[in-house]
């Protein structure tokens, strides 16, 4: 098969800004992924190529990349899944990472971040003479995080990060449940007290795209989730995201569906939080939005058995 | 065609325009709405959060009063459509989990057989309508207009629980949509993006700078107006677009419509009727346009 790469260039050192060039293989095999045309070029066409891989078999994590415009493996993206009607592949280096030439950016930003959540296990009193002994069950919920090959491919495509490079990131987050949940570790409250912070789990808006990219299946976002979870049953409950998370609960409960106003309003800590919705409030008003049955949130029929199916699954929390 | 419909807590809520031209939309394509009044709020992925048994549970209440109308579920809003599919595949792929979710659907009367179809609106009117019959019900083609489509993270990621190995159609709805009704479609790296409104109570900088991002790339690539099929997103493009140009140092002024409203202008139904006056960008100027079409 005919493989049509448009690869992203940039050397700093010597290009104004980055541009595209085109790769044209003929007879390729069929089966041939992204990372076997780029290793043709750098080998037969172009060996000015800047590109990483090693293993070639998802382990390494070395190859992360964008290809059409989304992070993933390139050793892992068979060429005929991706080719756009056109034929045309196109590869760009990860996002939110400096370029240092072509595809390869600066993991500097990755590890740090790694680095800010304490990724190793801080146990506590007498090292056992031999390994610390733990169930198995214990150690079930860190399968997903333990998947992590670090490529690089969630913080890449993080909209949060794109806004915000103080974010913590799930890259780093989902390592942070890997030990806030392993038993063995005896500082979780303080973890969870650090990760609660301005650039922790809280600013995370849901939006799955590291869910969506991750070749391994770690999903971190759902860690992250898990991780808010932990942090509210320890008690860090002085937080909008937890304020937010119950008022929006109370008021499905009540009335079996939400209360938007009372939902901004109460999820603020601070007057100063509240006043700012003020604003957008009287813009509304000033819009004509009335609700179409009118202002008062009034109970759906049946809340009453949203209110039972709430009880009788809060239980079980 | 007819479908039990769900319209959220927004469109019942602080975004009316949606309800009134979903409304308007559907009755002049003929499509006939049922809706389901007493069905619950999704979660919005928050409840799911907190409890994801519950969540799913209020979902599969939902799904049963579809089923027992016998009809297929639409909504109107990307992320109650995405919430709603994750459920339904965690239920449809494990039998006794959806069976003890309905033993707390049964005091209602109420049963879920795991079979109900859920559509967004989005979906409705590219495989269930389909594109000629819009096209041959269009009275105002919309001419030299630019659109910038924006999806709303749920109706595409996880992209496997939103069917799209199986019709990657679905990724490019809202620009043959566009297109079909006769506007140039915007290509921006934004539109599948998040428009941060998730955060807003919890980090107003980092959510006011993510809308004004792509608000101003919009912009900044010609277009006319935006337009979003979920209402979450709108509440932040279009309600918070004044903080946003502040968080961005530009000055953003883009209408940003929400789907139906932008399907109804195509229709030639009186941009009143789409509740265009109650968007907060004022709609003035476009409105104008629209009536030279």
């Amino acid at each position: 098969m005919d493989v049509n790469l448009r690869v992203q260039r940039y050397d700093p050192a010597g290009d104004r800004k980055p541009y595209y060039e085109e790769y044209l293989l003929t007879g390729q095999p069929e089966g041939v992924t992204v990372l076997d045309a780029l290793i043709e070029v750098r080998e037969n066409v172009d060996e000015t190529l800047g590109m990483r891989c090693s293993c070639r078999s998802s382990i390494c994590g070395s190859c992360a990349m964008r290809i059409n415009g989304q992070a993933t493996l390139a050793c892992k993206t068979r060429v005929s899944s991706v080719a756009q009607p056109d034929g045309s592949v196109t590869v760009e280096p990860m996002g939110n990472m400096p370029v240092l030439k072509d595809l390869v950016v600066d993991f500097e930003i990755f590890w740090n971040k790694i680095n800010d959540i304490g990724p190793w296990l801080k146990t506590e009193g007498p090292v056992p003479e031999r390994e610390y002994i733990v169930d198995n069950e214990k150690m079930l919920n860190l399968i997903g995080t333990v998947g992590c090959i670090m490529c690089g491919a969630c913080v890449s495509d993080c909209t949060v990060l794109a806004a915000d490079p103080d974010f913590l990131g799930p890259a780093a987050l989902a390592k942070a449940y890997r030990f806030v949940g392993d038993p063995r570790d005896a500082h979780r409250e303080e973890r969870l007290a650090d990760y609660v912070k301005d650039g922790g789990i809280w600013d995370c808006t849901h939006c799955y795209y590291c869910v969506e990219v991750c070749p391994k299946g770690v999903a971190p976002m759902e860690w992250i989730l898990e991780l808010r979870r932990e942090a509210e049953a320890a008690g860090h409950t002085n937080h909008n995201g937890v304020r937010h998370s119950k008022v929006f609960a109370e008021s499905v409960k009540e009335a079996g569906w939400l209360d938007e106003a009372k939902l901004a309003m109460e999820s603020m800590g601070s007057l100063k939080e509240k006043l700012s919705l003020v604003p957008v409030g009287l813009r509304s008003l000033l819009h004509g939005k009335m609700p179409p049955t009118g202002p008062l949130h009034y109970k759906r029929p049946g809340a009453d058995h949203v209110k039972r199916i709430f009880e009788e699954l809060e239980a079980k929390e | 065609m007819k479908y039990a419909f769900y319209p959220g807590c927004v469109a019942k809520g602080g975004a009316p325009e949606l309800y009134q031209s979903t409304l308007a939309v559907t009755k002049a394509l003929g499509i006939e709405l049922v809706e389901l009044e007493g069905a619950a709020c999704t979660g919005a992925g928050v409840l799911s959060e907190r409890n994801p048994e519950l969540a799913d549970t209020l979902n599969a209440r939902t799904f049963a009063m579809a089923e027992r109308h016998g009809l297929p579920l639409m909504n109107i809003c990307s992320t109650c459509h995405g919430v709603m599919c994750q459920a339904n595949a965690r239920m449809q792929k494990d039998p006794a989990y959806l069976e003890r979710i309905n033993t707390h659907l049964a005091p209602e009367g109420l049963h879920y057989s795991g079979k109900t179809v859920v559509k967004h609106l989005l979906w409705v009117l590219m495989e269930d309508v389909g594109i000629d019959a819009i096209k041959a019900k269009i009275s105002k083609p919309l001419g030299d207009l630019k659109a910038a489509p924006f999806y709303g993270c749920y109706i595409v990621r996880p992209s496997w629980v939103l069917g799209y190995d199986e019709m990657p159609q679905r990724k490019r709805y809202l620009e043959d949509l566009i297109e079909a009704l006769g506007a140039e479609s915007v290509e921006y790296t934004g539109k599948d993006k998040c428009c941060g409104f998730p955060i807003l109570t919890m980090n107003r900088d980092n959510s006011l700078k993510m809308t004004g991002t792509h608000v101003l790339e919009a912009q900044d690539k010609g277009a006319d107006f935006m337009v979003t099929p979920c209402p979450l997103c709108h509440l932040n493009l279009d309600g918070s677009q004044v903080e946003a140009s502040d968080a961005v140092k530009a000055h953003l002024d883009m209408p940003v419509l929400h789907l139906p409203q932008l399907v109804g202008v195509a229709l030639g139904i009186e941009p009143k009727a789409l509740g265009l006056h109650k968007n907060m960008v004022n709609t003035r100027r476009l409105v104008e346009q629209f009536a030279k079409l």
